[in-house]
């Protein structure tokens, strides 16, 4: 049979791609359109279509900015920017990347550590899990001035706060998988450590810690993203100077929309960007097991 | 070669196969029962078993499903605790004689570490005893060569067949040289050309290693193609209906199949199971 044009995996994710884009353009002639018309007739002014399809594709303050004045604009804060302007996108970004590493590597060291001591430890389970589980009940939108002041009182500032906000968001997810991973071991592969008298410590490291680390990985997919997530809450209630939070506080102070959006854009590309790294990681990790993926 | 009428004879029957009565009883089990607790009420799946099994012998339990005798090796290799009677191995408990290291057991899959190669999954029990790399480097060299597995040191487990898994496995076990292997259906899994291929293999290795060697099957021509005394033993509840010790000699090969001998052997073995089976 010969292979039809449908069935060609980038004949999708075109399709998608200009459906998404025509979608926003309909979109932003809506919402854009309604809000030039208001103005016209306010002033009692004549209007046509004509003039308003023509004009809402390039308000300078979009209630929707379309697709290309987001891209213009990303495009001019990324390349036509220098990187250590504070107008640089660039700049931004790594402010950000920065407490999303730092965070998420004190996260997922924190939710390892938790999730060993719950699989080790009865009473530990007992105790802490609740606790676990309640911390991300609270909106971290809530929680995250609290820890800027708190670590701020005892002069922890700048990267640190983020961080541990970050970092309060990302361990969750490593322990629930952790815990899921430490105890997914084969029970044959558990009980022939206990034939051969392996003590606890070398059951983890020759058995537990391998079978745990595709949770771990799908665990560390979601951490990294919500660190990031985390970071850039954190960087909007505490007036940061930088950072793609920053950006988008700025940018809704002063009615920036095209700014808010082409910051939005990057933390999407950015998060994109780190889920695909890990899953490179766990591609690398997984090939020199000798598993083939 | 003779019926038993009640598991105290069984117990003598086992031992007395040598002359000489100086062999020493590797495992000694007595009055020993097992009843699991289910959902649905008790189940006992050992019941007031008897059996002495001296050093050197290589001993098949085989009986119908449900009949115990995973149970019965499971209890003697630690992993599972009697709820009556009594059971010492090496003059110990099966707790002590595992945390002594005494034991190589051998599941029904091959159960390596799917993140080792063969090398390394073999280095498993001698880097918990924490011999030395030069040891281990030594013991693997010579076991995976005496399974014929010397050219697959570096080869991951699934890049093996089930067989050649299969005798990694027993390498792995021989490797820190355990006084008692147990083997739990071993070749369950494998076709009948690679088992009987196998038994002649584990029949060499018992021969050259001089192991005690348990080894639970429910296929009556490996027990009498392997054993010295074979176990048969009936379910509900799980006890030991006949121990018969094998005329044949110890060293057995694929020819010997076909004998008289052999297939006496095996009829024996058969009428003992469908008794049982007609009690049943």
């Amino acid at each position: 049979m010969k292979e039809s044009i449908f069935d060609k995996k980038w004949f999708a994710i075109v399709v998608f791609i200009i459906a998404i884009t025509a979608l926003w353009y309909a979109a932003a002639l809506w919402m854009n359109g309604n809000q030039l018309v208001k103005t016209y007739e306010r002033k009692n002014q004549e209007w046509t279509y004509s003039t308003i399809i023509a004009e809402a594709y390039q308000v300078k303050r979009p209630m929707l900015p379309p697709p290309h004045q987001v891209f213009a604009q990303w495009y001019k804060t990324v390349f036509d920017t220098k990187v250590t302007s504070k107008r640089s996108l660039v700049y931004h970004t790594m402010v950000t990347l920065q407490s999303t590493m730092l965070g998420f590597v004190l996260g997922t060291v924190l939710g390892v550590a938790i999730a060993i001591g719950i699989v080790h430890n009865r009473t530990m389970e007992m105790s802490f899990m609740p606790w676990v589980i309640a911390s991300q009940t609270i909106p971290i939108l809530a929680i995250a001035p609290i820890i800027v002041v708190v670590l701020g009182a005892i002069n922890l500032t700048g990267v640190v706060p983020k961080a541990i906000i970050s970092m309060y968001l990302s361990f969750f997810p490593v322990t629930i998988g952790m815990v899921k991973g430490l105890r997914s071991s084969d029970r044959m592969h558990l009980e022939l450590m206990q034939t051969y008298n392996a003590s606890n410590s070398q059951t983890f490291w020759m058995l537990r810690w391998y079978s745990a680390q595709p949770f771990l990985f799908a665990s560390l997919k979601v951490a990294i993203a919500a660190a990031l997530v985390g970071a850039i809450v954190a960087e909007l209630p505490t007036g940061a100077q930088g950072g793609l939070g920053s950006r988008l506080l700025s940018g809704s102070y002063y009615g920036q929309t095209v700014q808010i959006w082409a910051a939005l854009f990057m933390a999407a590309l950015l998060g994109l960007s780190l889920v695909t790294v890990v899953s490179l990681f766990e591609k690398i990790l997984l090939r020199r097991r000798g598993v083939s993926v | 070669m003779y019926a038993v009428e009640n598991s105290t004879v069984a117990e003598e029957s086992v031992s007395p196969q040598s002359p000489s009565s100086n062999k020493r009883v590797m495992i000694d089990v007595k009055d020993l029962s097992l009843v699991f607790q289910t959902n649905d009420g008790p189940v006992n799946a050992l019941s007031d078993i008897n059996l002495k099994i001296g050093e050197g012998d290589f001993v098949s339990f085989i009986g119908p499903s449900g009949c115990g005798k995973t149970t019965l090796l499971r209890v003697i290799a630690d992993l599972e605790k009697q709820t009556a009677g009594s059971i010492s191995v090496n003059g110990t408990t099966p707790e002590d004689a595992r945390l002594n290291r005494l034991y190589g057991y051998v599941f029904q899959a091959a159960a390596l570490l799917p993140w080792r190669t063969i090398k390394k999954n073999c280095a498993v029990p001698l880097e918990i005893s924490g011999h030395s790399q030069a040891h281990q480097n030594k013991q693997i060299d010579k076991y995976l060569r005496m399974v014929g597995l010397q050219d697959f040191h570096e080869k991951y487990p699934w890049q093996l067949s089930g067989g050649m898994q299969q005798r990694a496995s027993i390498a792995r076990a021989l490797c820190i040289e355990p006084d008692l292997l147990l083997m739990d259906e071993p070749f369950g899994a494998l076709d009948e050309i690679t088992r009987d291929h196998m038994n002649v293999e584990l029949l060499k290795i018992w021969d050259e290693t001089k192991k005690t060697v348990v080894f639970v099957t429910h296929s009556i021509s490996e027990a009498v193609m392997l054993s010295t005394h074979i176990v048969v033993m009936s379910p509900r509840p799980g006890r030991i209906t006949k121990v018969i010790e094998s005329p044949l000699p110890r060293m057995k090969d694929l020819a010997l199949r076909d004998t008289e001998a052999f297939h006496a052997l095996a009829a024996e073995i058969r009428a003992a199971l469908a008794e049982e089976h007609a009690i049943d």
